[in-house]
């Protein structure tokens, strides 16, 4: 016999599973004493606000390749989690996450602490499971990582009543996973695979775009590869930035409102573009029928229903996109590009050789990047947060082997923080780095105190400028009553905070100290906040 | 240019209302909706009317697809499949008109299922358009109310989907 608590644990144990993110509650109690007896084989890490819990398992599922598992209890513990879920969603991040519910015959009569999470997820989730029987645990378990992590990965909830975790059963073992409305299409069209390389052959200025679909099929080597051997440039969108070096000689940029000048030009001059799991959104492309009308759009993606949402392909290839890649790279790829490429490269040298004004009296946010990419390890990962932050750290921070990783597509202000805690704990050697403003650090810095706990050496680049400085640039361009409700003047001294968490920081305001500021963070031992004191009508736009 | 489509679902609870949901996250709308159970009692079968354009439809099927309990979906022309709908539509009658009421009904094949001294209830099971005719013909005598079921499709000959 069996309780549905154990098999809760169980699943997780079948899973590989060594941790997870929650924050305990009445109704999730009888699992977090499951819990409690697997604590050698599961390390659970308390949060301090829920949200930060599917943040955290986001990041560790990012780096990881795993999926990363949140356990929250009903009601307000579980609406909290909803932006985290959503970001997930948005992002396509493997996460699943484990919400108590109130005891199965007591739900829909609105008593403490109820709250219908499966409805309030519905339009941000890849499925949800609200579970009667504990006997339906085993499988649900093993169909929820297979589908987080499957086709188009996205976040998985399981809300399970409390007295559903406490019912006991007979365990037999639910088999494979076989659901007849759940087949994700993984091989490319072989025909079509041919059909686009012959398109790429016949190309004069072929163009790959990469998303963050490279990244969820693990296939950014498959792409160097193709983009190599068919002498291809690449631009990015946000949430492809790092799929290949900032210098690697094909590399164009991102492109995008905020995007590189050279990137949106290769976009908008490209005969045949290939695009690689991107949906190609707003923020990305913003006249996407302009590009339909002149390019030969190859669409490459693992959800037929991003094929055409926002941008007619002209070729579609639905499937996975490391395969695809693959089968690609063994086709004949040879299109005369080379005047495209050293056009798109002088263009390239000419926009990084761009001398960034120096600031008087504060820290020059884009000078400062490129100062940080410089020093930063080979292999560290950057986590960006969401606002001007975001944007100067995308264009303007240089990364080789390492990662770049923001909240691209839902743009959740707070996500950095805990996103980096989660990527400290897939790998606690590699240098994480988290940038952010000072609005989105006071939205997370509770978790300050799961990191310390933890010891976790996270270095955070905060931005200081008293305001919400996104907002107040597009309220200054577009607004006629210019810049409202972005001041912050009663924010902390960062120094001290950090000091009250135990946390070595150094506050900058003069240029001259930036190499010097940022070597000490990043030889300090354990956590460090660099507070850079910046002006206010900084822009994010392009020099 | 109005299409069907048809959806096969698991018979769990909760399903109608990610379908639904989604339809109205996405801007989609739909003209009507019936659901029932099917030959496979693990199965549901929903049909939907809708009034879309090509890549309406198209991206509808698509996101229907990506829902897990979703099984199968297919878009249909009007002409690919036989389609029926259930209305019944109770009326004014009083002792003068019913005759006259009686003669709509017998000239549209259809019959009265119901009756007191002040109403008749008519029952219609033909096409939407046929049943939109009726209730045309019977607004004069003041219709009281109306239940449609929604159109019901299978494709033609011995296809299935």
């Amino acid at each position: 016999m069996m309780t549905g608590a154990q098999a809760l644990a169980k699943g997780l144990e079948e899973h590989n599973v060594d941790i997870i993110f929650g924050y305990p509650g009445a109704t999730i109690a009888p699992f977090y004493n499951e819990l409690a007896k697997n604590r050698d084989k599961i390390t659970h890490i308390l949060v301090r606000e829920e949200q930060n819990a599917a943040h955290m398992a986001s990041g560790y599922a990012r780096v990881s390749g795993e999926v990363g598992v949140c356990v929250v209890t009903s009601g307000p513990g579980a609406t909290n989690l909803i932006t985290g879920i959503a970001t997930a969603y948005m992002d396509s991040i493997p996460i699943v996450a484990i919400t108590g519910q109130v005891p199965k015959d007591q739900l829909g009569r609105d008593v403490f602490q109820e709250i219908d999470i499966t409805g309030a997820c519905a339009p941000f989730i890849k499925h949800s499971y609200l579970v009667k029987e504990a006997s339906d645990i085993p499988r649900i378990m093993r169909e929820a990582f297979y589908i987080a992590s499957t086709g188009r990965p996205g976040p998985v909830l399981i809300d399970v009543p409390s007295d559903v975790q406490n019912q006991t059963f007979k365990y037999t073992d639910p088999g494979r996973v076989n659901i007849r409305g759940y087949k994700p299409t993984t091989q490319g069209n072989p025909k079509q695979i041919s059909k686009v390389a012959k398109q790429i052959c016949a190309a004069k200025r072929p163009l790959i775009c990469a998303g963050g679909g490279v990244f969820g099929a693990n296939a950014a080597a498959e792409l160097r590869k193709l983009s190599r051997k068919g002498n291809i440039p690449v631009v990015t969108t946000m949430m492809g930035l790092s799929t290949l070096p900032t210098d690697d000689p094909l590399n164009v940029g991102m492109i995008g409102m905020h995007g590189h000048k050279p990137a949106n030009y290769a976009l908008n001059h490209a005969d045949v573009l290939i695009i690689v799991g991107a949906r190609v959104g707003d923020r990305a492309v913003q006249a996407p029928g302009k590009v339909e009308e002149t390019t030969v759009t190859i669409h490459i993606d693992i959800d037929p229903a991003e094929i055409g949402k926002n941008m007619s392909a002209t070729i579609p290839l639905v499937g996975d996109v490391r395969h695809i890649l693959k089968k690609l790279v063994d086709e004949e790829i040879n299109p005369d590009s080379e005047y495209w490429v050293s056009e798109l490269r002088q263009m390239v040298r000419e926009d990084r050789a761009k001398e960034i004004p120096p600031r008087e009296g504060t820290i020059g946010p884009k000078g400062f990047m490129r100062k940080l990419g410089a020093q930063l390890d080979e292999d560290a990962y950057v986590v960006a947060d969401v606002g001007q932050n975001q944007i100067w750290a995308g264009k303007y921070i240089s990364v080789r082997k390492g990662r770049f990783l923001t909240s691209g597509g839902l743009g959740t202000m707070g996500y950095s923080l805990p996103a980096a805690i989660g990527v400290k704990f897939a790998y606690p050697d590699k240098q994480t780095i988290c940038v952010c403003g000072d609005g989105s650090f006071q939205m997370s810095m509770n978790e300050l105190s799961t990191m310390v706990e933890n010891g976790k050496d996270i270095k955070i680049v905060l931005f200081n400028n008293n305001k919400l400085g996104m907002v107040n640039e597009l309220q200054k361009k577009g607004y006629s009553e210019g810049p409202f409700g972005v001041q912050m003047p009663g924010i902390p001294d960062f120094c001290k905070l950090a000091d009250a968490f135990g946390i070595k920081s150094r506050r900058i305001s003069d240029e001259s100290e930036i190499d010097d500021a940022i070597k000490e963070m990043l030889s300090t031992e354990g956590g460090f906040i660099l507070e850079c004191v910046i002006d206010p009508d900084e822009s994010t736009m392009a020099q | 240019m109005k299409q069907l489509i048809s959806v096969l679902v698991e018979n769990q609870s909760g399903v109608l209302s990610k379908i639904s949901g989604l339809f109205a996250r996405r801007g989609f709308n739909i003209d009507s909706l019936a659901v029932g159970v099917t030959e496979d009692k693990t199965v549901s079968r929903i049909t939907m009317l809708a009034d879309s354009g090509n890549s309406v439809a198209e991206q509808m099927e698509k996101q229907l697809n990506k829902l897990v309990p979703v099984i199968k979906v297919r878009t249909f022309e009007e002409n690919e499949v036989v389609s029926k709908e259930l209305a019944l539509i109770k009326v004014s009658a009083t002792n003068k008109n019913r005759g006259e009421i009686r003669d709509i009904v017998d000239m549209m094949h259809t019959r009265i299922i119901d009756m007191s001294t002040s109403t008749v209830t008519i029952e219609i099971c033909d096409s939407p358009e046929k049943i939109d005719i009726l209730q045309d013909m019977m607004r004069p005598f003041g219709i009281k109310e109306v239940a449609r079921t929604g159109v019901v499709s299978l494709q033609k000959g011995s296809l299935n989907i």
